[in-house]
């Protein structure tokens, strides 16, 4: 991290090109289905714009698929731990098979706004496993990603964790600790209960937005049928009715349409940011969780050095001959402690800060959503309006004649 | 309000006459005032809202409409403060919808005031074109429906109960004597009333009456299917008053006016008419009694008739006929007439179909307003989360943001509510339409069942007549006479006559039904391209304003949210 910083700032101090400013950009485009039946998949092109000197060329671009993107998500939160890692589309076992265009062209977008965002974070984007995603061929990539796919995507020294925590746990209720230590301070429950509460009321909102999409569809439907209903019914009439009748059918077939575009842009601009937001915050609950680990890693470790230290005085003060090891034993133990507490302090920092961050940036992307959506209805309601208008000329020359 | 304004709004100043009735008629009118909050409910509760807000627009709207038995009911101003910017797209919007009649598909079709030519609910004009005289207006209410007992000659006591409402009249055509009054009726005497005017109007679009529907009784809920039968009555007696031959019958006069059980017709009762011509046929069968048709008795259809021995020599025809062994003696030949059957068969067909799909776009409306509330309401419920949890001020912006696009979809699923109970109001038209191609095959199986009878007559008669010639021929070969067989003649000749009697009177009757027909084709055609043209109209219009509205709507939120608005978009 720190020869990245430095390599930023000089470039920022020599003039070579007037473009000085590191930049990273990402683009997701062009997925292509490959695979036939169940093996199917979707590969991305991947096309990396920079002028950082880790990365190769101005331009570099590489084949991806949906796994590779899971892989440089799990390896950040791993690598980065209190940094709100940006959301992925989700998995959807039962739609890839479908893979309409639509389903696509969503997941396209969400990819692409995910790396986009990586690209961006001040921390992640230093990240050395953005630079492979970016980067490496495909071969180096699948090799990275296998590695991944141990036992439940555990590393050894996570399952050595697991076990001592459950260690730790059951000599708890050995003890009659029960409760699992968490922090109480009044700013930690405040923001937990905000996180929880507030996936609830954004999932309600989206599945309301989601609905509203479908309503428009339906409702597009049932004009088109309406209209092709009424055409019929006004080639039972002669002259000017019946004329009157079909230019109604042939309005409510047109609007028809409208509807169902405004559907799709009603899908991508409301709901997708609405959904995009809940994916946040699922994915800010994760890193909520690695906190409270964290934190339940301090606190042990601070009790052990404790009773490790109390023991060590009790050795010293006998004159045991374990005297010594017990003290290498306590000095190890208070160096982890002390990493353990760090570790959770940096986490608690990160977090204050991307929370921060989080909510402006929240607030700048709903207002987005919002703008679209008043901007889309406001453009159905006007041409609906005006395709019924013009309308009305023509009833009014009917009933005179 | 009363006759002086008789000029036809033609564009869609929709507004109902009936206004000021139901304001001083219906009791019911006066909640549609008590909260216009509460009238943003849910279009299946009753629909006073729409009147309510329609009747401050057009307040607002139009200066023709008289103000002193309103205004103290209507509020002064528009009760939506946030409609008045939409001041003029209004004028093209709202139609009433009566508080009478609740049901989504109730309509308000029964307003039968002849006198006021406003271009606007689809039955008033049918009304002005019928109505020559638009002084003749015949109003009908029904209303407090009460459970009576049937005095008993019933063995078990007290089994036989039965609801009764009151039928109130307003009227000032002569016949009636008088303007008001009013008499108690049960659907038993509604049914009379039908088949009565089925019989003496053979040949007329009748429009047909409320079904008994038996098992509907026993599914709805008692309250319900009182109301709901209540306004099916109305309905029903608006549309006949609203008919001009109908509207001036004796039958319909007798029923409105005279208290007391109603009088059955000679032919009224089904299964004492089916008795009786049991009883008549053995006599009939052995020769006895005379087997003819009284000139009178043929005027009636043989269906309902008591004379069985009539209904099988005219089924017996009929098959004669279908099996076209020999040509009919009288056939259909109006051309004019069988070519406007087709058409009408086409234009029900498609009618039909077009109703349905009017139905599922109403309900889609109805979903899609629904759905903008619940959006609204979730958003509603954001706004005030992150009020309350607000640590910085980002969260109070995204919070107003929020908070404006929970109003506007709140505001918006109002605005489709609105839109819908137009909708459904402008749409019945298509239903009402159909109600009335059964009155027209009615009519049509009329004209039939007459030309059915006249051959049926005419066949007889030149079979009595082969009898008479063939006796003629075998009575001249005895010298001298045959007694018997000249009294078998004299009488086969007397039944001759009486059945030429017969037929005359009833190709009287053919003609007449014929004619019938015809006039009310005329009538039918008329009514039903204005009907329709205010329907096309009342949907256009509705949209338009709807649209508008909501368009309005929609750029105040997008002006509001402009600053977030990225270069590209």
């Amino acid at each position: 991290m720190q020869q990245n910083q430095q390599s930023l700032s000089g470039l920022s101090q020599s003039p070579r090109s007037p473009q000085s400013e590191p930049f990273l950009s990402v683009s997701v485009i062009d997925p292509v289905k490959l695979g036939n039946g169940v093996q199917a998949y979707i590969s991305y092109r991947v096309i990396t714009k920079t002028n950082l000197p880790d990365y190769q060329g101005p331009e570099k671009i590489v084949i991806r698929r949906y796994s590779d993107f899971v892989w440089l998500r799990d390896r950040l939160f791993e690598m980065y731990k209190g940094i709100f890692i940006p959301p992925l589309p989700e998995k959807s076992a039962v739609e890839k098979f479908r893979f309409s265009a639509e389903f696509i062209e969503m997941r396209r977008q969400a990819l692409d706004i995910f790396v986009n965002r990586v690209a961006s974070h001040h921390e992640l984007r230093q990240s050395d496993d953005l630079r492979l995603f970016l980067q490496a061929d495909e071969e180096t990539m699948e090799r990275a990603r296998a590695q991944e796919m141990v036992i439940f995507k555990k590393k050894p020294a996570d399952l050595m964790q697991i076990f001592k925590d459950m260690q730790a746990k059951v000599s708890d209720v050995v003890l009659g600790k029960e409760k699992p230590v968490e922090e109480s301070t009044p700013e930690y429950e405040k923001m937990k209960h905000y996180i929880f509460e507030l996936e609830d009321h954004l999932s309600e909102a989206q599945k309301h937005a989601f609905r509203l999409v479908k309503r428009h569809r339906e409702l597009g439907q049932s004009l088109s049928d309406f209209g092709k209903a009424v055409k019929l019914l006004g080639a039972c009439e002669e002259d000017a009715l019946g004329k009157a009748f079909s230019e109604l059918g042939g309005r409510s077939e047109a609007l028809s349409t409208k509807l169902q575009i405004e559907a799709h842009h009603l899908l991508m601009n409301f709901e997708e940011p609405l959904k995009d937001y809940v994916r946040a915050v699922q994915s800010i609950k994760a890193t909520i969780a690695e906190r409270a680990n964290a934190f339940r890693q301090h606190c042990e470790l601070a009790e052990t050095v404790k009773l490790k230290e109390i023991n060590l005085d009790k050795l010293m003060l006998t004159r045991s001959e374990r005297v010594g090891e017990a003290e290498i034993e306590y000095r190890e133990l208070k160096a982890e402690s002390e990493e353990a507490t760090k570790r959770f302090e940096t986490i608690t920092r990160l977090m204050n800060d991307e929370m921060a961050r989080f909510q402006e940036q929240k607030t700048l992307d709903m207002g987005l959503a919002f703008h679209e959506f008043a901007k889309g209805q406001a453009h159905l309601a006007n041409d609906i309006a005006d395709a019924w208008r013009s309308l009305i000329p023509k009833l009014e020359a009917c009933s005179s004649s | 309000m009363m006759g002086s304004e008789n000029q036809a709004f033609e564009h869609g100043a929709h507004t109902s006459e009936e206004m000021s009735y139901l304001l001083v008629d219906d009791p019911l009118t006066s909640k549609s005032y008590a909260s216009y909050r509460s009238a943003m409910s849910t279009l299946s509760e009753s629909c006073h809202h729409p009147l309510s807000r329609s009747i401050a627009t057009t307040e607002d709207r139009d200066p023709l409409l008289s103000p002193p038995q309103d205004s103290n009911q209507v509020s002064p101003s528009s009760p939506d403060n946030h409609d008045s910017h939409y001041g003029n797209s209004d004028y093209y919007s709202d139609l009433i919808i009566s508080p009478l009649e609740e049901s989504n598909y109730a309509t308000a079709n029964g307003m039968d005031t002849p006198k006021l030519k406003w271009q606007n609910s689809s039955s008033l004009s049918r009304l002005e074109s019928s109505n020559s005289s638009i002084l003749e207006y015949l109003k009908i209410t029904v209303s407090n429906p009460q459970k009576e007992h049937e005095s008993s000659n019933s063995i078990v006591p007290g089994s036989n109960t039965y609801v009764t409402y009151l039928i109130s009249t307003k009227t000032n055509m002569w016949g009636f004597g008088g303007s008001e009054f009013s008499v108690r009726r049960r659907f038993k005497d509604v049914v009379t009333l039908a088949d009565r005017l089925a019989e003496s109007y053979r040949g007329f679009f009748i429009p047909p009456r409320p079904d008994k529907s038996v098992v509907e009784s026993q599914v709805m809920h008692k309250q319900e299917f009182v109301e709901h039968r209540r306004v099916a009555l109305e309905k029903y007696l608006r549309r006949l008053a609203a008919h001009p031959v109908i509207k001036k019958s004796n039958e319909l006069r007798v029923f409105l006016q005279v208290p007391g059980k109603l009088p059955l017709s000679p032919s009224a009762d089904v299964a004492s008419r089916v008795l009786d011509g049991a009883v008549k046929l053995p006599k009939q069968l052995l020769g006895d009694s005379r087997s003819v048709l009284a000139p009178h008795e043929v005027v009636q259809p043989a269906k309902e008739g008591r004379d069985l021995l009539r209904l099988f020599k005219e089924l017996k025809q009929s098959v004669t006929n279908d099996w076209g062994s020999s040509r009919p003696p009288l056939v259909e030949e109006d051309k004019e007439f069988l070519d406007k059957k087709e058409m009408l068969h086409d234009f029900e067909q498609h009618l039909s179909h077009a109703s349905k799909q009017a139905e599922v776009l109403v309900k889609e409306q109805q979903d899609i307003g629904n759905t903008m509330g619940e959006l609204g309401l979730a958003f509603i419920k954001l706004t005030k989360f992150e009020n309350e949890n607000a640590v910085s001020g980002t969260h109070s912006v995204r919070a107003a943001d929020m908070k404006n696009v929970a109003t506007a979809a709140i505001k918006a699923s109002r605005i489709y509510r609105e839109l819908n109970a137009k909708s459904v109001k402008t749409l019945d038209t298509l239903h009402d339409h159909l109600g009335s191609m059964l009155a027209v095959h009615n009519a049509f199986s009329d004209r039939s069942g007459a030309l059915l009878t006249v051959q049926t007559l005419l066949s007889e008669i030149s079979s009595l007549q082969s009898k008479i010639g063939k006796l003629e021929t075998a009575s001249s070969n005895v010298f001298g006479g045959d007694k018997s067989r000249s009294h078998k003649l004299k009488e086969l000749k007397e039944i001759v006559r009486v059945t030429e009697d017969a037929k005359n009177v009833a190709i009287r009757e053919y003609e007449q039904i014929k004619d019938n027909n015809r006039s009310e084709l005329d009538r039918l055609e008329r009514q039903k391209r204005t009907d329709l043209l205010n329907m096309l109209k009342g949907f256009v219009n509705a949209q338009v304003s709807c649209a508008e509205k909501l368009g309005c709507l929609w750029v105040k939120l997008a002006e509001d949210t402009g600053r977030y608005a990225t270069k590209s978009s």
